[in-house]
């Protein structure tokens, strides 16, 4: 027998390909099985792309396609914003995906999806075909709701830091340059928006920031909602009695427009808003790809899917994930979340692509730690069961809550809560 | 008793008809709603609790504390509520037969 032949026997023995004998790694890759192709590897794409290698014994080929080199946490990098941590410290390789996993990591953007050819083509130009594709682009911006951001130079100057990264590092630049006496004021969307909690929280560390190193500036925040739409009386608190005469919270503020030039806030009914540091967090919807290929179908904004599999009700053998979709009932768009649409979608992949029907009555869980200090923390947790008449998640009566009180052991659990989550995600 | 009852189960387990794969699955994807923060097949990274290969007994015992209140617990007693006994048992019998 020469080496192709045992390489060839061993392969066909084992369902694995030649590479995994090669590197004697435990995972594989392989050109046998279906494929299924994973359009980002954020919290969902990429639990998703893990969770369906596992699940069907490494026998279904996948491919993440992602533009981004690493994963960079949105959850925690509030704290980047603080100065409280680093953007290293919320960074994560995708190695493991592929090195543990035998994920074929493609970085790259998807440029149009067929599927009516179920082939997904990149911007590189490559095509890649697949038997299932899980859609995970997370959000993008709806800019044409402000025309004064219109511009690059606007959007370079006003910043979002609504997705982790550079803006999340620049936003911190802004506020490190800000003189003492300076006002920082963000802008909230009206909901639904990735992250429910996360503007208040970013409120309190920038609050945390200036009382211990500019006490005379402000926190301005402007909310296009009736009221705080999480955690509202834990934020309330924390604003009143820890950063008094450094927060001020102005609910029904929609931002009609943005002068980015001097640093202007426009309102439909309310007087404009100057600051030093402008932080405007705009109306959402699922990301761009998603939008292109006809997948929004909700007021062409958010992805409908059938909550056993996550399949999208516009395409077949589509699945959509995370902060793309619409919505269940009382289910944020969290990063918790995205990681259990992850895993359902997973297991109703395999269960598709196996000729075996997928779980009838998914159970799930959202846990969500917002920071109101260095280290102080409050929680809402929650749990969502598939409801066969109603067709959708609803959540479980007398379960979920909120923390009594802001709290440090609750701090330790959130850095824990993360370390965990990104392995679960990605190692 | 409790032996009798391990055996049975013990028992049950080996029998890998179709209805009770499906079921397995089901238990697994209800199981894996636990990993995100108590990490993949219940082995967690530092600052949470690993449930692989814990005593069913002792896991079952800890859940339904939390659900009626007699642990205490920053959110587990939340979460505990949003899931049957039965479910809570299966969870626990899942974890219990992962490797450490």
């Amino acid at each position: 027998m020469d080496r192709r032949q045992l390489i060839q026997t061993v392969s066909a023995g084992a369902l694995i390909g030649p590479s995994a004998f090669l590197s004697g790694c435990a995972s594989m890759s392989t050109n046998k099985g279906p494929k299924v192709v994973v359009i980002g590897g954020g919290y969902a794409g990429a639990t998703a792309a893990k969770y369906i290698r596992m699940w069907s014994d490494y026998t279904i080929q996948v491919t993440l396609v992602e533009p981004n080199p690493s994963f960079i946490s949105c959850p925690i990098s509030n704290l980047v914003v603080g100065g409280v941590k680093t953007l290293a410290d919320i960074t994560t390789p995708y190695d493991n995906l592929g090195k543990r996993h035998g994920v074929q990591m493609v970085q790259d953007m998807v440029a149009s999806i067929d599927v009516e050819k179920r082939t997904v083509t990149l911007a590189s130009g490559a095509s890649l075909p697949y038997d299932r594709l899980v859609v995970s682009p997370g959000v993008d911006f709806m800019w044409e709701a402000l025309p004064g951001m219109a511009s690059a130079a606007a959007k370079e100057k006003v910043l979002h830091a609504w997705k982790a990264g550079a803006q999340t590092v620049a936003l911190r630049k802004q506020l490190e340059a800000m003189p003492d006496g300076g006002v920082y004021a963000m802008s909230i969307p009206l909901a639904p928006y990735r992250c429910p909690p996360g503007p208040y929280e970013r409120a309190c560390q920038v609050a945390n920031y200036f009382s211990k190193s500019k006490p005379k500036s402000k926190v301005l925040i402007l909310d296009a909602n009736e009221d705080v739409t999480s955690k509202g009386p834990l934020f309330k608190k924390a604003w009143a009695e820890r950063y008094k005469g450094i927060v001020e919270y102005r609910p029904k503020h929609a931002v009609a427009d943005v002068d980015a030039q001097t640093n202007t806030l426009k309102f439909e009914f309310n007087d404009d808003v100057k600051a030093h540091v402008l932080n405007v967090i705009p109306p959402m919807r699922a990301g761009d790809i998603a939008v292109k290929a006809g997948l929004a179908t909700a007021n062409k904004r958010w992805c409908e899917v059938d909550f056993l599999t996550f399949e999208s009700k516009a395409a077949k053998n589509v699945h959509v994930l995370g902060d793309s979709i619409q919505i269940a009932p009382a289910m944020p768009k969290s990063g918790h979340m995205a990681n259990q649409h992850g895993k359902t979608c997973a297991a109703a992949v395999v269960a598709l692509l196996t000729g075996k029907e997928p779980n009838p009555m998914p159970v799930y869980n959202n846990t969500c730690y917002s920071f109101v200090s260095e280290e102080d923390v409050v929680h809402v947790a929650s749990v969502h069961r598939y409801d066969p008449e109603k067709k959708t998640m609803v959540t479980v009566a007398g379960s979920g809550g909120v923390s009594s009180a802001a709290n440090e052991l609750e701090g330790r659990y959130a850095l824990a809560w993360a370390r965990n989550i990104w392995a679960d995600t990605l190692a | 008793m409790k032996q009798f009852i391990r055996s049975i189960a013990a028992g049950a387990l080996g029998l890998a008809c179709g209805f009770a794969q499906a079921d397995a699955l089901q238990v697994r994807s209800l199981a894996a709603s636990c990993s995100a923060c108590h990490g993949t097949n219940g082995v967690a990274q530092p600052g949470m609790e690993s449930l692989a290969g814990k005593s069913k007994d002792d896991l079952l015992t800890k859940l339904l504390d939390y659900k009626t209140g007699k642990k205490p617990a920053t959110l587990m007693h939340q979460l505990a509520k949003g899931y049957t006994d039965e479910q809570l048992e299966q969870m626990a019998g899942y974890f219990a037969a992962l490797k450490k």
